[in-house]
């Protein structure tokens, strides 16, 4: 058997499309098939250090997860608190990178956390699929103390599924002074918004900032709050096909063609910078930018919430990072009470982490006036528009399938002018699919 | 000669090698198997592993209803398949990347060549030359997409493009966000020129070297003129290297992904244009959405276009040559 009866059974062109193609499957496999899944097995192997109190008297052990916080003392902070509590003992795993995929993919396994946060609370399908526990009743007599908007969408069938953290919020920002030389005044609804956004641009500087790709990824839950519209009604069926959403999400497209947006810049919406370096006079962003904002404008800016049209309400957009306990867990009642010790009972350390090191909003208003840096000027105004007018930046049972077929209907009304009733048909279609999907 | 069959007995056994043990017939001569098994062994083994089996898990799962989980219980058959072939968005991105494939290849073939011969013929500081063009290769996808999207074409007046529009009075162009006229492709397009040209200029510039310089003296002896020369020599000798970078081109444009990712999606959402099947089936099967049974029969459906693509390829341009 000599080589050259191998080779001639492949010749080369066969051998280099088959080894083309394979090459190419595989990294298609790799990007399309499988997450975390080698790492699940191996978890499965090494077993979780969760170990329950087998030892008389020992003390049980909590595995629990943060992602890693861009802000500096925060992992000091939370491995403090833990250290802090005394009925168990608690393991903080600081998790850099893609920490909503690994946590998703360690929840299948004996590997993951007893406790962990998860943005916004668990996923529909964490929910249904009886990764997590139920948490009602842990917040107890200071439910209503909590914020609402944010109780509210880690509620699901009538349970609390996570418990907030601390919030985050998205609101409108404008600078002062340059809405008095325009004579501009705060506006209160859609309409006065764009006459102000017309008035306030001339030449490279424009009147508002949406992000670089015209409010598409960030302004449509505004816009359909702005018509008293949502993603989803409370019933779960499909929230904005309605005249007054289809009028408002138009008004985008009517702002992306006016010449008064501005586009591309350098650094995207979450960025103090297009405000301070004088690109807008106006930008939609989160509260995070106000130190940035305090340090480049000194006091010449100032917050309001998103405004209304006809038949809706102001908004400003929240989110909070949601304690969960894993269904996993070999210590589910260890791990609520650790849970309630933490993010409800320990109001010192609530405090301490909402304001000590970032910009955020305690989770609870009654923390609010506690909170120095929430005491004056527009950061002041910004916690009292949460608390008011906060609505959750989306609905518990809209999917990711559904946020990319609302993406691609965003883009195609705001930046193509597509037929806007067509585009949200479309939408409907695959929400009310994923809908049935998911509560089946 | 009653002995006889008794001695061809005792030659046949004594003619027959004594066979080696098991062990040593394994290894071959000079232990060249075992040898073999060493050096290829490790490499095998991770295309099993890292390769292969992913491979054949996507394809089991891709018949499977499997949300958040690869391994699957609930048997969908070809559903997966019919959804994703009826996904009006999956079905625009393969069609987009068909078109763009048919853009891209050939004019990333041309410049390739075309810089390839200029250097080739250039008599001063052609390493120099040589490496300029080749050292974008070296350059990450993810920091030049930045690049493209921060520095050069910034919608704001301190971009690159528009600060040289401001020169001729021009105004500025969001280049990136507007569809109407799709400048995005611009963006894309020179990037990935910019990053890819160099390498395939190197693949061209050797088969170049190769090429007997008889043959190019022959033709002006002959009084051919360089075209003609370019077109009966260059062009035949070229072709066995030629055929490899066109198929390497095409499968580079189906499996287009960091630079499009890193220079249009923003916050969280990719727009529905330019949308390269990969990232679309990024959002499906990755990202939150953990569906992997559409995640990968979308894969397998993608990785069939290719197959046919490279085939319909092999039939027009086959590796016939003297190689």
């Amino acid at each position: 058997m000599s080589d050259k009866t191998i080779r001639a059974g492949i010749d080369r062109r066969h051998l280099l499309t088959l080894g083309g193609g394979m090459a190419v499957a595989g990294a298609l496999a790799a990007c399309g098939g499988n997450t975390g899944r080698s790492s699940s097995t191996s978890a499965a192997g090494s077993g979780s250090g969760s170990g329950s109190a087998s030892g008389g008297g020992a003390k049980v052990t909590l595995q629990q997860w943060y992602h890693q916080y861009g802000e500096a003392g925060t992992q000091q902070a939370v491995e403090g608190y833990a250290k802090a509590y005394t009925a168990a003992d608690v393991k903080v795993t600081w998790k850099p990178g893609d920490y909503d995929q690994t946590t998703a993919a360690s929840l299948l396994t004996a590997g993951g956390p007893d406790v962990f946060e998860y943005g916004n609370g668990p996923t529909i399908d964490m929910i249904k699929g009886g990764q997590v526990v139920d948490l009602s009743g842990l917040l107890g007599d200071a439910e209503s103390d909590f914020n609402p908007a944010m109780v509210k969408r880690m509620t699901y069938d009538g349970k609390l599924w996570a418990i907030p953290q601390v919030v985050d919020m998205q609101l409108l920002v404008y600078r002062k002074s340059l809405l008095e030389k325009a004579g501009v005044t705060p506006p209160e609804t859609i309409d006065d918004l764009m006459a102000a956004a017309k008035k306030l641009t001339s030449g490279d500087v424009k009147g508002l900032f949406l992000g670089n790709d015209g409010g598409v990824g960030l302004m449509g839950a505004p816009m359909l709050f702005s018509a008293g519209a949502d993603y989803l009604n409370e019933d779960g069926s499909f929230g904005f096909d309605s005249d007054g959403a289809a009028a408002a999400l138009g008004k985008l497209r009517e702002l992306f063609t006016s010449d008064s947006l501005l586009l591309g810049a350098p650094k995207d919406w979450y960025d103090a910078s297009a405000l301070t370096s004088g690109l807008t006079a106006m930008q939609f962003t989160g509260l995070w930018t106000f130190p940035d904002l305090t340090k480049g404008l000194a006091d010449d800016y100032d917050c309001i919430p998103w405004p209304a049209m006809p038949g809706g309400a102001k908004s400003v957009v929240v989110g909070a990072y949601g304690s969960c306990v894993s269904a996993k867990s070999t210590n589910v009642d260890a791990a609520k009470e650790f849970v309630k010790w933490l993010w409800v009972d320990q109001t010192d350390k609530q405090l301490d982490f909402a304001t000590a090191y970032g910009f955020h909003i305690p989770a609870r208003a009654s923390l609010v006036p506690q909170a120095k840096t929430l005491q004056s000027g527009p950061a002041k105004d910004a916690a009292a528009y949460a608390q008011e007018f906060g609505r959750a930046q989306s609905s518990v049972l809209w999917t990711p399938k559904c946020a990319t077929a609302f993406g691609d209907m965003m883009s195609k009304i705001v930046k193509d002018g597509a037929d806007v009733k067509a585009e949200i048909a479309k939408v409907k279609a695959v929400a009310e699919a994923e809908v049935k999907r998911v509560l089946s | 000669m009653t002995t006889t069959p008794a001695n061809v007995d005792v030659s046949a056994a004594a003619a027959a090698p004594t066979r080696p043990p098991l062990g040593a017939r394994l290894r071959g001569r000079q232990n060249q198997n075992l040898w073999f098994w060493v050096f290829v062994g490790p490499f095998v083994l991770g295309l099993i592993i890292f390769i292969y089996i992913p491979i054949l898990w996507s394809i089991y799962l891709s018949f499977f209803e499997s949300y958040n989980t690869v391994t699957p219980t609930k048997f969908v058959g070809i559903g997966n398949y019919l959804d994703m072939l009826k996904d009006e968005s999956f079905r625009s991105s393969l069609g987009t990347f068909i078109v763009f494939a048919l853009f891209i290849v050939p004019t990333t073939f041309a410049l390739s060549l075309l810089t390839a011969i200029l250097v080739a013929r250039t008599r001063v500081m052609q390493a120099f030359f040589r490496s300029v063009f080749f050292l974008p290769t070296a350059c990450s996808y993810v920091v030049a997409a930045l690049i493209w999207k921060m520095s050069i074409f910034s919608g704001v007046r301190s971009g690159a493009a528009n600060a040289l529009l401001g020169l001729i009075g021009q105004d500025s162009i969001p280049w990136l966000s507007v569809t109407k006229p799709p400048w995005y492709w611009l963006v894309i397009v020179s990037a990935r020129l910019w990053l890819q040209v160099g390498f395939y200029m190197i693949l061209f510039l050797a088969a170049l070297q190769r090429i007997s310089p008889t043959l190019y003296e022959a033709a002006a002896i002959d009084g051919a003129s360089s075209w003609q020369s370019f077109r009966y020599i260059t062009l035949p000798q070229l072709r066995p290297t030629s055929a490899a970078v066109l198929l390497l081109l095409l499968i580079n444009a189906f499996q287009a992904f960091d630079e499009f990712y890193n220079i249009l999606s923003s916050f969280g959402t990719y727009p529905p244009y330019a949308r390269p099947p990969l990232v679309y089936l990024y959002y499906v099967a990755l990202g939150q959405g953990q569906d992997f049974g559409h995640g990968s029969a979308g894969a397998v459906i993608l990785t069939l276009v290719i197959l046919i693509a490279a085939l319909v390829f092999n039939r027009f341009f086959s590796f016939r040559g003297d190689d």
